[in-house]
């Protein structure tokens, strides 16, 4: 993370870090992947007590940051996530909540709001549907007008913690063009079904959606903001996606470069091989300029900068792709154990590889970023 | 013209009425570029050695508007404002024709360096100067025998009384020929190892017995110099630092000068490009739109990348500045901005070509076979201001921690040391 965080920002870090360290190592991680399980409810309660999902969202809900900027203090937690690729809700619920203490009708969304604040309930960001790429402002599910409420058709895909979550934000296209709903998983006509994941703990489903008659109420914003909306939705959440990955490659790194120093060849370390130290140089490089852009999103996000949709595509397209250029050198510097199970950079790698990909490719963000530029 | 702005005035301390106080003076003042013409060095430097002299009626301009210096101490003619205020101000005079040529080597790497090393005297004597568009400066460390091996200059200067005499040569010295002083390293002590024999010199460039020959480009650029020494006098007070402690100085000298070329150094002058399409980016949409690519979704991603990669280069600097003053990163870290740099550099030729296409190679306008000649020098980005494996180097080494390399010469005397031919 930045290398000027705030006293408070520093303590949060450590407590947030000790809890994680002390509650969820890779010992544990990998107890729950066996288990086949993606978090524990109890966990996430108790990290989140520490003010994961708070921070984002407005005073007027009870939220409350740290620095100021919430976003970029949710992204220390993310980060702290990352390295010990954690499992839980972390994205979604603080997607949600942000997007429903933003709503016009962010009153009719208080019982969800003070239930993902208070972190009794679970809400996830269904953007993606079957058999296509990252085009999360047109999507194919329909809501039709049904009385004074609406009712949704269509199919969601690869949902982040599918399976756990108690509310969905759909993105459908509406009466009016680009809509926004929230539905409860326990509402009729919503199917939840796991799909096989990369990543050992966080889990995708499908949720199958058949004539799910909703009130008006679980409307989120009108057509004439919801792109907005969305793409607000997309800063929140490469933000927190790339601060994670950078999380995860500065650990890998350092038990990298820890390895270089402690692993001998030829009566010589690793780390005193030019054609390795090169290596190492080139991978700290992408490192900090992957910490760096990854930071500049975050701010932009939080400030509400004009620039704060470029900046998220421009730090995507190249943390996603440096984040896995870093990991896969380090497999290759591990050697043959880089590409066992027992060792632990295939979960860092799994992690990078599902952030990499997902909200957005590199190559998709790129050209989001040509749009943006007016090429 | 030269009417002071109250750069000395009580609120100047805070950059947003720094920032106004530009903006209207450079509107006032400075002269415009065409419209359309491009603002780079680049650009600049192919226009001939007229860029000389009006660079320095350009600083001089801009000393008389209380603008020249910005970061230097008050006492040596500078404002001894800070690189919030150096940055406001780059940003204001996008569009504003400015002295870059004096940007690098002359303000970042030798000024900083006489800021940071030289006697209270030869600070009094040459910053001043500087700031005033009077003295131009520059370095004299390279030799013809090798470039990344700085610590090895055979270069001689052989004490005589109160003066130095020198002999030997330098090259890669940009703009020798229109520069005033240079920052000369020569050896001292042939029996000292060699970091432990040499001694730094501000030296006169234009003297009896030194010859300077131009050096011409691929791309036509003969702004590089070779110099030639022939018992060349040198005032033993222009010594900088301690004799035979000139790698101290030497060292400081290239930590501004990655600095430099990183981009990370808050002496730089000139317009940064506009926030919104970096410098890099914006002449390449248009050449995407005048080629009848904008549809053509591979030339969009390039093009966006591009864009990314000026981007994400400003936010390192960024951050590795701020590691650097938190001492959160050791000071060799500014190599990690000119690696950084010179990948990009890189890249971007590559992406230049891949777009232009055939326009790079033949073009009724020149402008597609301008990025051709980028690509042809697209080498001289990880070269110039210390080779990118020399960074690579510095960051494993002294970033990273990792064993140095084996080196013949470690505490041999200098004399002794083995030399190609």
């Amino acid at each position: 993370m930045d290398f000027d965080l705030t006293a408070d920002q520093k303590l949060f870090r450590a407590t947030t870090r000790e809890f994680l360290d002390k509650e969820m190592p890779l010992t544990r991680v990998r107890e729950l992947a066996d288990l086949g399980i993606g978090f524990e409810a109890d966990w996430w309660k108790r990290g989140s007590e520490l003010g994961w999902n708070s921070m984002i969202v407005g005073p007027d809900w009870g939220g409350d940051s740290i620095s100021g900027e919430g976003l970029v203090d949710t992204c220390i937690v993310a980060e702290e996530m990352g390295r010990l690729v954690s499992p839980g809700p972390l994205l979604g619920a603080n997607v949600v909540a942000a997007t429903l203490g933003e709503a016009a009708n962010a009153a009719d969304h208080a019982d969800v709001i003070a239930a993902l604040m208070a972190d009794e309930a679970v809400a996830s960001w269904a953007v993606y549907e079957p058999a296509r790429g990252w085009s999360p402002l047109t999507p194919a599910v329909r809501a039709t007008a049904d009385g004074s409420g609406y009712v949704l058709s269509g199919v969601k895909d690869r949902v982040d913690c599918g399976d756990q979550a108690d509310y969905f934000l759909v993105t459908a296209a509406g009466p009016d063009g680009l809509a926004q709903f929230v539905v409860p998983a326990a509402a009729p006509g919503v199917t939840v079904t796991a799909e096989q994941s990369l990543d050992l703990v966080r889990r995708y489903a499908r949720v199958d959606l058949d004539g799910v008659r909703l009130p008006a109420t679980s409307f989120v914003s009108p057509a004439e903001t919801a792109e907005a909306a969305v793409n607000r939705q997309i800063q929140i959440a490469v933000a927190l996606q790339c601060a994670e990955t950078a999380g995860a490659v500065s650990r890998v790194f350092e038990f990298t470069v820890q390895w270089a120093f402690d692993r001998y060849s030829f009566g010589r370390p690793l780390a005193s091989y030019q054609a390795l130290k090169h290596r190492f140089a080139d991978m700290k490089l992408w490192l900090e300029a992957g910490a760096a852009t990854a930071s500049a999103a975050a701010h932009a996000a939080a400030q509400r900068c004009a620039e704060a949709d470029e900046l998220a595509s421009v730090a995507k397209s190249y943390v996603g792709q440096r984040a896995t250029d870093i990991i896969q050198d380090c497999v290759q510097m591990h050697g043959g154990i880089g590409v066992t199970w027992e060792h632990d950079i295939h979960l860092y790698l799994r992690r990078a590889t599902v952030n990499r990909t997902m909200f957005g490719t590199p190559s998709e963000h790129r050209r989001r970023l040509a749009d943006i530029l007016g090429v | 013209m030269t009417e002071h702005v109250t750069a000395t005035g009580a609120d100047v301390a805070d950059v947003e009425s720094f920032r106004l106080q530009a903006r209207a003076w450079l509107a006032e003042n400075m002269p415009r570029l065409v419209p359309g013409e491009s603002d780079s060095l680049e650009a600049m430097m192919m226009r001939g050695d007229d860029i000389w002299p009006r660079a320095r009626e350009l600083q001089r301009m801009l000393y008389d508007g209380g603008f020249a210096g910005i970061c230097f101490p008050r006492e040596y003619g500078g404002l001894g404002l800070t690189p919030a205020h150096q940055h406001a101000f780059n940003e204001e005079c996008t569009g504003y024709e400015m002295p870059l040529v004096l940007n690098t080597p002359t303000f970042s790497i030798c000024g900083a360096t006489v800021l940071d090393m030289a006697s209270e005297e030869q600070k009094r004597q040459h910053l001043p100067a500087v700031i005033r568009g009077e003295e131009i400066m520059v370095q004299f460390l390279s030799e013809p025998r090798g470039g990344s091996d700085l610590a090895g200059v055979t270069t001689r200067a052989t004490r005589d009384g109160d003066v130095f005499i020198l002999n030997g040569s330098k090259i890669w010295s940009s703009g020798a020929y229109a520069a005033d002083w240079a920052l000369c390293l020569a050896r001292t002590d042939w029996e000292a190892p060699k970091h432990r024999g040499m001694t730094m010199f501000l030296l006169k460039v234009h003297q009896p017995g030194i010859d300077i020959k131009r050096i011409k480009q691929v791309n036509g650029n003969n702004e590089f110099c070779q110099e030639f020494f022939d018992d060349v006098v040198v005032p033993a007070s222009d010594v900088v630092g301690e004799v035979n402690g000139g790698w101290a100085v030497a060292s400081r000298q290239l930590f501004h000068e990655r600095n430099a070329v990183g981009g990370g150094s808050p002496y730089v002058s000139g317009a940064i490009g506009t926030p919104r399409r970096g410098p890099g980016t914006h002449t390449l949409i248009d050449m995407i739109r005048a080629t009848g690519q904008s549809d053509d979704v591979y030339v969009r991603e390039l093009a966006a990348e591009a864009h990314a990669i000026v981007r994400v280069q400003q936010q390192l600097i960024s951050r590795v500045t701020d590691g650097m003053r938190t001492q959160q990163l050791p000071p060799p870290a500014a190599a990690i901005m000119r690696l950084y740099a010179g990948q990009a550099s890189t890249r971007l030729a590559e992406i230049g070509v891949e777009i232009l296409g055939s326009h790079a190679a033949a073009s009724d306008d020149g402008q597609g076979v301008g990025y051709g000649q980028a690509f042809l020098m697209r080498q001289a980005g990880s070269l110039g201001g210390g080779s990118t494996e020399m960074s690579r180097n510095i960051i494993s080494e002294r970033v990273l921690g990792m064993p140095r390399e084996f080196a013949a010469d470690r505490d041999v005397p200098f004399s002794q040391v083995r030399q190609g031919r």
